[in-house]
């Protein structure tokens, strides 16, 4: 399943004295089975882009496709589309409302008209893919667990829709580093397990060890568009954007203005390591 | 998205209406109110007719804007204009098939529908030329003397406060919730009533946690920063009368001796 | 250079803590000091006690057994409970949850208006707070207009305001965006290397950890290491068995080092790293 973007503006407030463009003739096109990190300063329109995908709001100009598809067409049927691309917003805890983690899970699926055993086999299948145990939880109250819990049970929600685009708004936002690892580990299978996932990160060092593709907006635009190794090269760009980038590729920079021989678009942890070792058995030889 | 101008009928402006000190404002709108139900006749509602004109242009409010706070009135207005105008007895002006009007009714029903202007209209120059904020400090000064009975002005002043404070926040808050639910599937829009309803709880239940979440998160704020209640407080936004609040209180005791005065020379029947 | 003394602002001894009569210690018998001037980063995982342990420090909560000290007074005493957040004020984790006026300036105002501060005296500590933590031109603005960011530098001009010696900031930074985090962190250094003020700092994040002067790592309600940033985050293996990180070069440097490079002991940084690294394999040095 594809998603495109083609010269999508967004204007809030159009016609008011708060007239604002949130998204400047963006393109871009989400392939099947990529992990997509969007990035940009706050404010640079990743909210307003990412609630296009799923059809919540509507491009002021523009088009959103889905398999070539104009999802804001004429006879669109929304609803239907608004399955296949899930959506998890910035601290989706706080969105739990039901009596029981199941019956919260179940929401999504229940919404979409499915028959109580289809709804409970889901509830199930979410709950295993965020490693929550069925047995031990399903029945509690989603106000009696601990945050990094009530967020996967807010995602648990998103997945029982089993859409096959999965879009999250900074999941670790929030959590300390096991919750954080928690989360990325539950979107790094997914991805594995071939959903096609959009995330915005602030977070370089998150990105550097998923995405297989990078998205970097300023302004409501695209500032440009790679793999990690292409975008974190331009380290004058992600000045630029607010964004900094992973330390690893910060210490090959600094390392090669010494003079130091490391190629110039290294940029995790692993690899430095293996050069600098390289380059340290290399200077014992000497 | 919200702005700094919408909350609630407040309109910012700098005029000398703006500028009177909320207590005075309130006391004279009371006043006001007193005035209308006092006037039994045209020659007093000119008057205060003359004195609503010259307060609002004197507050700088546009026009269109004061009038729109008739605008949810207009049912009212003309139910009341024709139950009076057909249901009162009296001597009749004429008929129309079976349904008599008579001079009463006539009298009446103008009265009554004025009172009901008027009483909107002075109350709506009040909350346009007075932020919420400020009005609650005028009530709470002046319900204060009524501490000795333990009435919480007080506290409720910090209620009305906080909540100010709180509705953008939470309206923000709103507007996630429903994105949110919209996103699996939730529909706000469609079926009847009861359907609608129950299509409230995944908004209103998280949005009443949160409410309270926050509430245990400010008290803790509030205490760290010794927050004991309203004794011995002293006040950053000070409330003074100036000659601009009594000149506008004595414009107020002329109108209220006038409207009497018309109302004693005035012959009834005169006028209507 | 900061000045630090020796003098001791908050004595913590042998502190236990539990929410209720029968359930679990929160916190198990933790003892510490602070000096004046100092600062000091507090971390620990989700449900560690340090955010407990913050607020023993300012009354907030009291110990159910040991007691805390603060500039000299004990928390247990309830007369002194106001005189003791006067001195140890407290920043939080929700920006907008801990402000309660309608206008930043207000705001900042309420903590004087509790203290029964004289209103000229107001105004001048008002405007001595604000410029302090850079928001004078937001003086008017409604807090809903506010990033982040600036809503927790208007609370920390709210405690400001009441002249304390000693800021506690509870996770302040986890909800916001790595610039708000930064601005943050960057005020605190800065009332605390100008104005002398004692900053207690809890957070997870290892690299703001990484600039206070002492670290104490609280793991299950104790207290597991306490010692300069060099110091702790070279215990590595012990800070990811405690489901902690530790900065990505420091990580870095241990990898290294195992598979025999023999960098030194205490890098933290990028800048510590880039010298270190040089060393060893710029001969022409």
């Amino acid at each position: 399943m594809s998603i495109e973007l083609r010269e999508v503006t967004h204007i809030y407030s159009q016609g008011s004295a708060f007239e604002r463009k949130a998204l400047d003739h963006v393109n871009l096109k989400i392939e099947d089975g990529e992990f997509i990190a969007l990035c940009g300063h706050t404010g640079c329109g990743k909210s307003t882009l990412v609630q296009h995908l799923n059809g919540l709001l509507q491009p002021t100009e523009g088009q959103v496709l889905i398999n070539g598809e104009d999802i804001n067409g004429e006879n669109v049927n929304r609803k239907k589309l608004r399955q296949s691309v899930g959506l998890v917003f910035q601290y989706p805890e706080y969105q739990l409302f039901e009596e029981t983690v199941a019956k919260d899970i179940a929401f999504g699926p229940k919404n979409m008209g499915l028959s109580e055993k289809e709804i409970d086999l889901r509830v199930r299948r979410a709950m295993d893919h965020v490693h929550l145990d069925y047995a031990k939880y399903a029945e509690s109250s989603p106000f009696d667990l601990s945050g990094g819990q009530m967020r996967r049970v807010a995602i648990a929600g998103v997945l029982a829709m089993e859409p096959s685009v999965l879009v999250l708004d900074e999941p670790t936002a929030g959590l300390d580093p096991r919750g954080r690892d928690r989360i990325l580990g539950i979107v790094s299978d997914l991805h594995k397990e071939g959903a096609t996932i959009v995330m915005v990160s602030h977070s370089m060092d998150d990105v550097a060890s998923l995405a297989t593709r990078m998205v970097v907006m300023m302004n409501g635009t695209i500032a440009k568009t790679g793999t990690c190794r292409e975008v974190f090269r331009d380290r004058q760009l992600m000045d630029e954007a607010g964004l900094g980038i992973p330390s690893a590729a910060r210490l090959c920079q600094q390392l090669r203005s010494r003079g130091i021989d490391l190629p110039d678009d290294l940029y995790t942890q692993d690899e430095l390591h293996e050069h600098l070792i390289r380059l340290w058995k290399e200077a014992k030889g000497c | 998205m919200l702005n700094n101008i919408t909350l609630g009928q407040y309109y910012p402006v700098d005029s000398v209406i703006h500028r009177l000190d909320p207590r005075m404002k309130i006391c004279l709108t009371v006043l006001m109110i007193v005035c209308v139900f006092i006037s039994q006749n045209l020659v007093g509602f000119l008057l205060i007719l003359l004195f609503v004109i010259g307060a609002s242009h004197l507050s700088k409010v546009p026009f269109r804007v004061m009038m729109k706070g008739l605008k949810p009135l207009r049912f009212i207005l003309i139910l009341t204009f024709l139950l009076n105008l057909f249901f009162t007895q009296g001597t009749e002006l004429f008929h129309v098939w079976f349904i008599s009007v008579s001079r009463e009714g006539l009298r009446q029903s103008i009265h009554y529908s004025l009172r009901l202007i008027f009483l909107v209209i002075s109350t709506s120059l009040m909350t346009l030329t007075t932020s919420p904020i400020a009005l609650s400090d005028g009530l709470e000064m002046l319900l204060s003397p009524l501490k000795i009975f333990h009435f919480p002005a007080h506290e409720l002043a910090m209620m009305m406060s906080i909540a100010l404070r709180f509705i953008p926040t939470l309206l923000e808050e709103t507007d996630k919730i429903m994105k949110a639910q919209k996103a699996r599937g939730a529909d706000f829009e469609s079926g009847n009533l009861l359907a609608r309803a129950k299509a409230m709880i995944p908004l209103l239940v998280p949005l009443f946690v949160s409410a309270f979440r926050r509430a245990g998160d400010l008290a803790m704020a509030m205490e760290s920063r010794c927050y004991h209640g309203g004794e011995n407080r002293t006040r950053l936004r000070v409330l003074r009368i100036t000659r601009q609040d009594l000149v506008a209180l004595a414009a107020m005791c002329g109108l209220f001796a006038l409207i009497l005065i018309a109302n004693v020379f005035v012959p009834k029947g005169l006028i209507l | 250079m900061k000045s630090m003394t020796n003098e001791t602002c908050i004595q913590v001894e042998q502190v236990e803590y539990s929410y209720e009569e029968s359930s679990d210690k929160v916190l198990k018998g933790v003892s510490l000091d602070v000096r004046k001037g100092e600062f000091i980063a507090i971390l620990g995982h989700n449900g560690s006690g340090k955010s407990t342990l913050a607020k023993l420090l300012n009354a907030l909560y009291v110990p159910t057994s040991g007691k805390v000290v603060v500039c000299g007074m004990n928390t247990s005493e309830d007369d002194l409970t106001w005189t003791i957040r006067q001195k140890a004020g407290m920043i939080f984790q929700n920006p907008d949850n801990q402000i309660v006026a309608t206008v930043v300036r207000e705001d900042v105002a309420f903590g004087l208006e509790n203290m029964g501060v004289p209103h000229d005296e107001m105004v001048r500590r008002i405007d001595d707070a604000l410029a302090a933590v850079h928001m004078t031109e937001r003086a008017d603005s409604a807090p809903h207009m506010l990033s982040g960011g600036q809503k927790q530098r208007v609370a920390i001009a709210g405690v400001l305001a009441m002249e304390p010696e000693i800021i506690i900031a509870d996770e302040s930074t986890a909800m916001l965006d790595p610039n708000g985090r930064r601005e943050v962190l960057d005020v605190m250094h800065r009332l605390n290397r100008e104005k002398n003020i004692t900053v207690v700092w809890i957070t997870h994040y290892m690299e703001e950890a990484a600039t206070a002067d002492r670290i104490i790592v609280i793991n299950n309600g104790d207290i597991a290491m306490n010692g300069t940033p060099q110091d702790v985050f070279s215990h590595v293996s012990e800070m990811h068995q405690m489901h902690l990180d530790v900065p990505p070069m420091a990580s870095l440097a241990n990898d290294l080092r195992n598979d025999g490079m023999p960098l030194s002991s205490g890098i933290l940084t990028v800048d510590d790293m880039t010298e270190e690294v040089c060393r060893l394999l710029c001969p022409s040095n």
